[in-house]
């Protein structure tokens, strides 16, 4: 079935009245004149009367309905009548329907200039608006914590393990992949260096050093960001969305020592471990690079063990300890504030692992400030 | 305005419920009387559910108070208001069961944390709540794993779990049919009187209001205010309010909307 091309006509256009004949078929895909085109000719003619005659249309739909709703809010606008004749059945009925409740009018949002999005003060004081809320985030965490100690918190250990068993075990292939091949791009980089002054063997101080203090529980840290951090944003995200934490909390269990401790103390727990493990094949994956450089896998293994000294050690477990806490109050902060909505969800997973990866890195930087100053 | 008398359970004094500046609604006063089972009416986004989050003290007031057995909910200290909770049982919109847990172990959270039973104890409870509410022998499915009607009961065997005092219940029936609906207002009524708790409903469904409240509130979203207190049925047949009356009989009309 072929469709006549839609069209209208202004027939009268004076004081009293405009009559606006509709003809051809008013159905999608079809080119029609569209309203602005027509509101001028209105406009100029500045009748008391609009009249939209059906009488010549043909087939119509959506579209039909959609301009003579553009010319019902016109009329309405410009306090004029608004009259329909001889439409088909069924397009009154819909244009009643669709003119009952007025659109709604959004308040104007107030207008803000380009300045305003960087202006300093207010910057500030957003940032400081964050600052108060994560430490009141961490001291709500302090209270729970000082709750279990004294064993009164309402921590269920069954938890515990299973979010060990999840940050844990779970994570090995990934943090094994990830810290041999950071072990040998140490060994690479230091490599280039080194051999300019003939003094390739030292490649093993570096891969141990660099391995142990720095990148295998940086490493291990940014993974952790974006497995668990992320994955408890979400659980309590959805959590939060479901109703499920209301429920916690009108049970009067305080989902601080119920969600959110059993999760932190699995991360403070496995990160050590699992920095240990990430330090080792780290060394591993650096002896590789040695290996290709024509250093024996002896003297690779007693120039390490050159190197290797606790304080080393030591700097790294510090810091996987102090990165899990950071990361599980970055996820569970995130978590509880999600709105509730599965953008929200979404938002708070994003929301943890930039807060988290943040936090590492400015952390990092001042753990490493504070020991070259105390000389550890 | 009229209500069943007797003594006053849970009273709402001069209640200004607000997010940020937005008021939701504005000087709410009213007792539930003990025994009632005591519906929040009124049409969509008026701020019942709201109200009930004031209720069970998950929202602080922007004014006014909630006192339940003259105590007050927002000026008792951390611990008293701990007892408070638990004397009450609360199923939540989306039913709030804890997606983590089987129904089992959600049902016996409640009585781990709060009750001396021992752990076969807790296990026989738990299918004696469950058989309460026709749900025995689904003691290991997750919610996921059941229907949203089951999944409604459950939350309300949780709610039971220990025997609390006052329910609260967040559109129990919304979403179900209307077979399901009813059975879960028959369910409802009976806990309520051989547990002899209070209940408090957020609810629109009006079999539900018209057959089972003795006494309720309707809240207008045009006033942000209450503009009916007292026995629904009454208020059906004798309300000032236009407004009330045709809620409760589901008269009005798309015109008469727009006019008003």
């Amino acid at each position: 079935m072929t469709h006549q091309p839609p069209g209208f006509q202004l027939l009268r256009n004076d004081r009293d009245e405009s009559h606006l004949v509709l003809t051809g078929d008013w159905v999608q895909g079809q080119s029609h004149g569209n309203f602005a085109e027509i509101r001028t000719d209105l406009m100029h003619g500045a009748a008391n009367r609009l009249i939209a005659d059906g009488s010549a249309l043909g087939d119509w739909d959506s579209v039909l309905m959609a301009f003579l709703l553009q010319c019902h809010n016109h009329c309405r606008e410009e306090a004029i009548e608004f009259e329909t004749r001889e439409m088909p059945e069924g397009v009154d009925k819909l244009l009643r329907l669709a003119t009952t409740v007025r659109a709604h009018q959004p308040p104007a949002a107030p207008r803000l200039s380009w300045l305003h999005a960087i202006d300093p003060a207010r910057l500030l004081g957003n940032i400081f608006d964050s600052l108060k809320e994560s430490l009141a985030f961490a001291g709500e965490v302090a209270i729970a914590l000082y709750r279990l100690l004294i064993g009164k918190a309402n921590t269920r250990f069954s938890d515990f393990w299973k979010f060990c068993y999840q940050a844990g075990p779970d994570a090995f292939a990934i943090i094994s992949l990830t810290s041999v091949l950071v072990g040998m791009i140490l060994a690479y980089l230091g490599a280039v260096q080194l051999r300019q002054l003939g003094a390739e063997i030292y490649v093993a101080n570096l891969v141990v050093i660099g391995t142990l203090r720095e990148m295998g529980v940086l490493m291990t840290a940014v993974v952790m960001a974006g497995r668990t951090g992320a994955a408890y944003a979400a659980q309590l995200g959805t959590m939060q969305t479901n109703d499920e934490i209301d429920a916690i909390t009108t049970l009067g269990i305080s989902p601080m020592e119920f969600l959110i401790m059993p999760r932190l103390l699995a991360l403070v727990v496995v990160m050590p471990l699992l920095t240990i493990y990430a330090n080792l094949l780290g060394i591993v994956g650096g002896g590789i690079v040695a290996g290709g450089l024509g250093i024996t896998s002896l003297q690779y293994i007693s120039q390490a063990e050159k190197a290797l000294a606790f304080s080393h050690v030591g700097v790294g477990l510090l810091k996987s300890v102090i990165y899990a806490a950071l990361i599980a109050v970055a996820g569970c902060r995130a978590g509880i504030n999600a709105s509730r909505s599965s953008a929200g969800v979404g938002q708070a997973a994003t929301d943890a692992v930039v807060t988290s990866v943040v936090y590492l890195i400015v952390a990092d930087a001042a753990i490493n400030i504070f020991f070259q100053h105390v000389g550890v | 305005m009229t209500a069943t008398g007797g003594e006053t359970h849970i009273a709402v004094r001069g209640l200004t419920m607000a997010y940020g500046a937005r008021v939701i609604q504005r000087d709410l006063t009213f007792d539930v009387y003990r025994g009632d089972i005591f519906v929040i009416m009124g049409g969509s986004g008026c701020g019942k559910s709201t109200l009930l989050k004031h209720m069970l003290g998950l929202i602080h007031p922007a004014q006014g108070d909630i006192l339940y057995d003259g105590q007050s909910l927002f000026e008792a200290s951390e611990a008293e208001q701990q007892a408070m909770r638990q004397r009450w049982g609360i199923t939540y919109q989306s039913g709030g069961l804890f997606s983590a847990m089987s129904v089992a172990e959600n049902v016996a959270l409640p009585m781990q944390l709060y009750t001396r039973y021992s752990a076969a104890d807790i296990a026989d409870v738990v299918a004696y709540k469950l058989a309460l509410v026709g749900l025995d022998g689904y003691q290991d499915y997750y919610p996921a794993e059941i229907s949203g009607g089951m999944r409604k009961r459950a939350a309300l065997a949780r709610a039971i779990a220990l025997d609390p005092e006052i329910l609260f219940f967040d559109e129990p029936s919304a979403g179900l049919d209307p077979i399901s609906a009813s059975l879960l207002d028959e369910l409802i009524v009976e806990l309520k009187v051989s547990i002899d708790a209070t209940v408090v409903m957020v609810t629109h469904e009006l079999p539900s209001i018209l057959g089972i409240a003795s006494n309720s509130v309707y809240l207008d979203a045009e006033r942000r205010t209450m503009i009916a207190y007292g026995d629904p049925r009454q208020l059906r047949d004798h309300s000032e309010e236009e407004v009330v009356r045709q809620f409760l009989t589901r008269s009005a009309k798309l015109e008469e909307e727009v006019k008003r």
